[in-house]
């Protein structure tokens, strides 16, 4: 019952879906306004059928009914509630069900929001989203069923993988579709504007938000799959350059050039050409990051199911390209530059390499991914390629990208006078140097890590610089307090600032990436009863070793203490857990994590527990903790450049925009 | 305009056809290093009882079959294989079979149900290792000499055992694997 409710809502809203592509098409040919209300309308049932569908699956999901293959792959009657209800994203044709739930609530918003408004662009707009809310419903109808049923239902379901019950799972896949789903609205806007021929300004003022919106829950997913990797899968790493990963953080690299580019345009009415090729480029990796994900062309150490959803992704991926990139060839006329750049040193130069790296990053993280494929197409042999080809190419890349941070944001629009320079500049620049020189003289002495860490720096004083003068210049001129003062210019200014915080989240996160790439330590070591390892400042002394039978496994687990200078730590119990199923013992590692460093401590081994022998590897990871308080800090930015501090002046530039 | 079109599929074409590409393909897969190469020697304990080295069979150019009673590609091609050995089995050739992964009886019942007559005794664990099998039917062809000339992964069509044997006796060695349905081993 709930199986065939769930599969005719899909079914339905597919064909609500082609309507929704019809009606515009009518609607210019005929200009009669029942086409375009009947799209909406379409978006709108689209929108109740596709929550009642999921709505369907979830309810099936938290009441286990296992005739439906997806439940009994996914569940079991042991599972608790909330992992029943994230089983909803556990697998492939659950994932796409969610992805096209966000797609038709993002739709549904933006059909709402502007129903005022933008009179000539909505039916493209919509017309695009019914594009791909189309294709997805296809997917789900006739490639990958979530509704599939299975006869005889078994008595009990498989579950979901171990190491997806696991808190992070509840938020990793949505925050990540999110932001995928989100770039269909720029996306979207784009297209219209080119369909219609009136590329100025206005599509881009309108998705900014969308796009900021879209670009934070991208940044989130994937710092938070960086966190479960962290502190899940215990190999002591957030990042490994994997295919799957790789796919996630593609399109991040277009989208953030994205945001900043269009300022640009916005400013001097250039780059037309170049925004909307970023916006395609980002809405077709998100495409194609699905496709690498679940077609099984590349082997990646993440297993997901893949099945005939590849060659789908693949023709429709085929067709937005195509589509797009033919449509702005044609239109390639109108979208000449009204201005030309004025000067080497101006912001529209800073943003334009800020452009120029992000892109080129996004074509070495390409390359490398696809090269095992595009080796073997070429010269019939495989060669894979690791993560020592995209740290030494694209470190120095993102080393750039931090210095301009600093710059882009207080360097002069059309042409930087010496003024200007010096005035911004000159005492963020020395106060780095001495940074660098004391870190030098500390202890840090490698090149790479010591730019960073200047470079950060060199971006934390240009901001705190800025700032401090705003604030005084207001505190003169309004006589405000100081707190008075910054409060009304951040609200007064509020992409500015939220920017900069977001920013300064970006050089923690940095700073986190630069001092555990550069000066992590790892040692491994057979420990008996009262040993220890000595590693970086700590030792860690072997306390004794327990097995324990637990519901579902057997766990071994052994306990070490932390020894720094005369003080003992609480007792840290790394496990490895023996599943009946599985060959092989899953880790449980754990760590301590301070401002200064993280202690990882994994269990590699015992003798019998009789002979009380452990196996310990041990790393230290310095400054890893600021990645996600970097994380904690661009939440506060995104939220500084969003939240709706002054509604009338958010209105009026709405209105600007109409 | 159709200059910027044509640069614009120019680009986008390959792309797409280089994703596509990638079906064809199955991206775990290695191909072997053992083509060409000497074969790694074995004792291989038969279900008769009898003891059988690689060694002893050297001189004749030999068929070496990596099987299983619970894959499904084996039980395809059990048949055609037990005829191709009934009609060579007078020339120069030897079979061998070497059941990896599976339960003494349900191998037994398997040899019997095809009627299969050349040698076949069970992997002690090491010698699937050594040839790097990682599913089964594979099969390596290996010349008088004792190079494996030849590896088919999955199930191997008569014409291809026959050409490739021929091949092995000249001492021919192949430049790539061949493919067939294949079933990965747990």
């Amino acid at each position: 019952m709930t199986a065939t409710i769930g599969h005719y809502c899909i079914v339905i809203a597919f064909f609500l879906a082609l309507w929704g592509i019809i009606a515009p098409l009518l609607t210019y040919r005929t200009g009669r306004e029942v086409f375009f209300s009947s799209t909406r309308a379409g978006i709108l049932g689209q929108f109740i059928l596709v929550t009642a569908a999921s709505s369907s699956l979830i309810y099936a999901l938290v009441t286990t009914d296992f005739s439906i293959k997806y439940v009994a792959f996914n569940t079991t009657r042991a599972t608790p509630i909330y992992y029943r209800v994230t089983g909803l994203w556990g697998a492939l044709e659950g994932s796409l069900l969610l992805w096209e739930w966000l797609l038709v609530i993002f739709s549904g918003l933006v059909s709402w929001v502007y129903r005022d408004r933008h009179r000539e662009l909505m039916p493209w707009v919509l017309l695009i989203f019914s594009t791909v809310s189309a294709f997805f419903l296809a997917v789900l109808a006739f490639a990958s069923n979530p509704f599939e049923i299975l006869s005889p239902p078994p008595l009990d379901g498989r579950g979901l993988n171990p190491l997806l019950e696991d808190s992070n799972m509840i938020t990793h896949p949505p925050l990540l579709y999110t932001g995928f789903v989100g770039l269909t609205v720029p996306y979207a806007f784009a297209m219209a504007a080119l369909i219609i021929g009136r590329v100025d300004e206005a599509w881009i003022k309108t998705t900014r938000r969308w796009t900021i919106v879209a670009w934070f829950f991208l940044t989130m997913g994937n710092l938070v799959g960086a966190w479960w990797s962290y502190h899940v899968l215990g190999w002591g790493g957030y990042w490994a350059w994997d295919p799957v990963e790789n796919a996630a953080f593609m399109p991040w690299l277009p989208a953030t050039a994205f945001l900043h580019s269009i300022q640009v345009q916005e400013r001097r009415r250039m780059l037309k050409i170049w925004n909307l090729s970023l916006i395609i480029i980002a809405f077709s990796l998100t495409l194609f990051g699905t496709f690498l994900t679940r077609s099984g062309i590349l082997s990646s150490v993440h297993a997901f199911s893949s099945g005939p959803v590849g060659a789908f992704f693949l023709s429709f991926l085929a067709v937005v390209l195509l589509g797009s990139f033919g449509l702005l060839a044609y239109r390639a006329e109108h979208l000449r530059g009204q201005a030309e750049f004025d000067s080497m040193l101006s912001r529209e130069s800073a943003f334009l390499l800020n452009n120029v790296a992000l892109v080129s990053a996004l074509f070495t993280i390409f390359l490398g991914t696809i090269f095992p494929l595009l080796s073997e197409a070429v010269t019939g042999v495989q060669v894979s390629v690791g993560a020592p080809y995209f740290n030494s190419v694209t470190v120095p890349l993102f080393l750039l990208l931090v210095f301009l941070m600093g710059v882009g944001p207080m360097i002069a629009w059309r042409r930087a006078s010496w003024n200007n320079l010096k005035r911004n500049f000159l005492w963020p620049a020395a106060a780095s140097m001495a940074v660098a020189l004391s870190l030098f003289a500390w202890r840090i002495r490698d090149f790479l890590p010591l730019l960073g860490f200047m470079l950060s720096a060199f971006v934390v004083f240009t901001i705190f610089l800025d700032t401090v003068r705003a604030v005084r210049a207001r505190r003169r001129l309004a006589g405000e307090g100081t707190a008075a003062a910054l409060a009304t210019l951040v609200r007064h200014n509020q992409r500015r600032y939220g920017g900069l915080v977001v920013h300064l989240g970006i050089v923690l996160i940095a700073l986190g990436i630069a001092g555990s790439m550069s000066y992590s330590v790892e040692r491994q070591a057979t420990l008996g009863i009262g040993q220890s390892l000595a590693i970086g400042p700590y030792k860690i002394r072997f306390e004794g070793m327990r097995g324990l039978q637990q519901p579902t496994h057997f766990r071994v687990e052994a306990a070490f203490r932390i020894l720094n200078g005369g003080s003992e730590s609480k007792l840290y119990t790394p496990a490895l857990k023996f599943f009946p199923n599985q060959q092989s013992p899953v880790g449980r590692a754990v760590f301590r994590s301070t401002l200064a460093d993280d202690l990882y401590m994994i269990l590699s081994g015992f003798s019998e527990v009789g002979r009380n022998q452990a196996t310990l590897k041990a790393l230290v990871r310095p400054l890893v903790a600021w990645m996600w308080i970097g994380g904690g800090v661009i939440v506060l930015g995104t939220i500084l450049a969003l939240w709706p501090f002054d509604v009338s002046a958010t209105e009026q530039d709405e209105d600007r925009v109409a | 305009m159709w200059r910027r079109l044509l640069i614009t599929l120019g680009v986008i074409a390959p792309l797409l056809w280089l994703l596509a590409f990638g079906f064809t393909r199955d991206p775990r897969y290695i191909s072997s290093p053992l083509i060409g190469r000497q074969a790694p020697n074995f004792t291989l304990k038969l279900f008769n009882g009898e003891e059988l080295t690689l060694d002893q069979v050297r001189g004749k150019v030999i068929f070496l079959n990596f099987w299983a009673s619970w894959c499904i590609p084996c039980r395809e091609e059990a048949r055609d294989l037990e005829a191709a050995w009934r009609r060579l089995k007078d020339a120069d050739v030897a079979f061998i079979g070497i059941d990896i992964q599976d339960k003494e009886d349900d191998a037994k019942a398997f040899l019997k149900e095809f009627n299969v007559s050349y040698p076949n005794g069970r992997d002690p664990g090491k010698i699937a290792i050594d040839y790097g099998v990682w599913g089964v039917p594979e099969t390596f062809f290996i010349d008088a000499r004792g190079r494996i000339t030849y590896k088919h992964v999955g199930t191997p069509d008569t014409a291809t055992v026959m050409a490739k044997l021929q091949e092995a006796r000249r001492g021919l060695v192949s430049a790539a694997e061949g493919k067939g349905s294949y079933q990965p081993i747990k």
